[in-house]
């Protein structure tokens, strides 16, 4: 058994005519200890999974099981980073995570919350911004308190829905690594939601393509061979990494490209023909 | 020193300020001038434009009204009455003058006079304090109720009277608006039950609270001797204020956006919570809206209110001089209305500055 399963699941929105079948016949089995990682274009039903999966919503049929249990509600066992950062505006970097640590260690003395809130600030190197508003803080310092606010819990399981996707490639390399590090450290479990086919190479350990929706499903696995710590810039003259990257990127095209030619809508453009202006102004009067 | 003042200045909405004080601290002469010319010589300028236009305006209504008292008395009693009326009004008599828009000098006039005024009545009632301070020690030994003063108020206690009324009805409208609003807001069942007895009695005149509260106080009161029109002229403002925080408050609880609640949710806040560390801050802004709006409108009825209620406050003084239709009773009631414009426009200020303090820009978070 595995310690993730989505065992056929559908979601759907709406209901009589106005249904849109987001997902269908989604599978995935993740193991312990595992970074799995699931690519896929814009609006392709990705949030929608991350929220079957942390418990935010529940799906239509099917059934998700966290450690063999089904998925009710969301739990601190599975910690989630959120697209767009969602940390409290009218709170300071100390408060945001304060929450969540007092949420999760209820009985534990106001010295253990401090000190550990304190921990995980230093850990994405925020110490000197620790009683700064996000307001004021860039946008990459917001996504680093948004991971220290979900691993301040202790999840047993990172589900990290784009979370580097609004970063510029610098700060997305540094984040990358740091989450890396983290996971490595702890031997977590870790779900990363991505559209960059690089970054899911570089962190996972298997990368799964989801086709889009309406309809979405997940394709076929794609397996990283690379041995780990891996280098960023040895890994582009890497031939494993070329191989896995083309394949993957190919059947992405794939993809895209049975996408466009099932599309139903067709563009019907008018038949112009441009007109010679030319000797209407040098015309003698 | 210089930003921290500017800092300040911004923050109680006196930044027209800004560039005297960067001037002051010699800091780019030529662009603070130009500020300075638009920020405060341009409205000052509108001020003047306002009172020559008002000036102007009151001299031709001030001669037209004239023309027709003399030429009315020379149809009914003749030349010699008629020169008589022209004399007495040239010579300024005040008994003869015609009632029409003051000036804005009479104005002036008035405001000293209901200053001065305000000086007598104050020394007076410290005259009868002293008097009666001993006849009071021995009235309240015997058990007795202690002799109060009951002379006439003065403008300033008037005003003060009406401060005092708008504050109590805006904190019944706080009191009352703020917690339903949170609980309608929080279910939407509640919501839609509401929401047609809301809109109902959401556009209903102050006039009607007025008449509504004064027929509920009348029959509560009946054994009390007291003052009830302090108490139906608050209750009357507080029931017709309350309605712009009751539905903001509403809107901005049921508004929430989702993010918030998915971290609510994901961090597995209690209901508790939930509802003070997420839903009140994330709708604090559109509370204070709603507030804002009903310091305003409670500024605004009260007039209204006072009037008919006959509470002894800046409504009722209007409508006294109205009825009393003495010489300077016009720019008495001019004088009020700036009393009432400006306290109105105080109001708001602090309100704004208040609602600076606590709220946050919507999209920081995200």
């Amino acid at each position: 058994m595995a310690y993730l399963e989505l065992n056929n699941i559908t979601k759907t929105y709406g209901s009589g005519d106005n249904t849109t079948e987001v997902l269908k016949n989604i599978n995935l089995h993740i193991e312990e200890g595992e970074f799995v990682a699931i690519v896929g274009f814009t609006g392709s039903g990705k949030t929608t999974l991350v929220n079957l999966i942390n418990g935010l919503e529940k799906p239509t049929s099917g059934e998700v099981l966290f450690k063999g249990k089904p998925v009710e509600d969301t739990s601190h066992e599975r910690g989630v980073i959120f697209q767009n950062y969602s940390l409290l505006p009218w709170l300071t970097v100390y408060q945001n995570i304060e929450m969540a640590v007092k949420e999760a260690y209820p009985k534990e003395t106001k010295k253990f919350i401090d000190e550990r809130i304190k921990e995980y600030v230093e850990m994405v190197s925020l110490s000197h911004a620790i009683n700064k508003r996000p307001k004021e803080l860039s946008g990459g310092m917001r996504q680093r308190v948004s991971v220290a606010r979900a691993l301040a819990m202790d999840p047993e399981m990172i589900i990290m829905d784009e979370p580097l996707g609004a970063l510029d490639a610098l700060t997305r390399g540094n984040l990358q690594d740091e989450i890396l590090n983290i996971w490595n450290k702890n031997k977590r479990t870790a779900l990363l939601i991505t559209n960059d086919v690089d970054e899911g190479i570089y962190m996972a350990d298997r990368i799964i393509p989801l086709r889009p929706g309406p309809n979405a499903t997940l394709g076929p696995e794609f397996k990283i061979n690379l041995d780990r710590p891996r280098d960023k810039t040895a890994l582009n003259d890497n031939p494993e990494f070329k191989k896995t990257r083309n394949a993957i990127i190919e059947y992405l095209m794939e993809i895209g490209n049975e996408r466009s030619a099932n599309s139903e809508i067709n563009y019907e453009l008018p038949d112009l023909q441009p007109k010679d202006l030319r000797w209407e102004f040098n015309a003698p009067k | 020193m210089k930003d921290s003042i500017i800092k300040v200045l911004r923050f109680i909405g006196l930044g027209f300020f800004e560039p005297v004080v960067r001037l002051a601290n010699g800091e780019d002469s030529k662009k603070n001038t130009i500020e300075i010319l638009k920020k405060i010589v341009a409205p000052l300028a509108s001020i003047l434009l306002f009172i020559g236009v008002w000036y102007t305006g009151a001299k031709s209504l001030y001669n037209t009204e004239a023309n027709y008292k003399i030429e009315k008395t020379l149809k009914d009693q003749g030349q010699a009455e008629a020169d008589k009326v022209k004399a007495c009004i040239e010579s300024g008599d005040p008994s003869c003058q015609p009632n029409t828009l003051p000036s804005p000098a009479q104005v002036w006039a008035s405001y000293k006079v209901l200053l001065a005024d305000h000086k007598v009545i104050s020394a007076d009632k410290e005259a009868f304090k002293e008097k009666t301070a001993a006849l009071n020690e021995k009235r309240i030994a015997q058990g007795k109720d202690p002799i109060t003063y009951t002379g006439r108020p003065s403008f300033v206690d008037q005003i003060k009277t009406s401060i005092k009324t708008v504050f109590a009805g805006f904190l019944l409208a706080l009191l009352i608006a703020t917690p339903i609003g949170i609980i309608i807001g929080l279910s939407e069942t509640l919501r839609t039950s509401f929401n047609w007895l809301i809109q109902i009695l959401k556009p209903v005149s102050p006039v009607v609270w007025l008449l509504l509260v004064f027929m509920i106080v009348k029959t509560l009161t009946k054994d009390s001797t007291g003052d009830t029109s302090f108490v139906i002229s608050f209750i009357s403002v507080g029931l017709c204020s309350m309605w712009a925080t009751l539905v903001n408050t509403a809107m901005g609880v049921s508004t929430v956006d989702k993010d918030y609640l998915n971290v609510a949710k994901v961090l597995k806040l209690g209901t508790f919570q939930k509802i003070f560390k997420v839903i009140l801050p994330a709708s604090l802004p559109l509370i204070f809206t709603g507030l804002r709006i009903t310091l305003s409108v409670a500024w605004m009825v009260l007039i209204a209110i006072e009037l008919l209620a006959q509470s002894p406050g800046l409504g009722s003084f209007v409508w006294e001089e109205f009825q009393n239709g003495a010489m300077d009773s016009n720019s008495k009631i001019i004088v009020a209305m700036f009393v009432i414009g400006i306290i109105g426009f105080l109001l708001d200020r602090i309100m704004l500055t208040i609602q600076k303090f606590i709220s946050f820009d919507k999209n920081e978070g995200i």
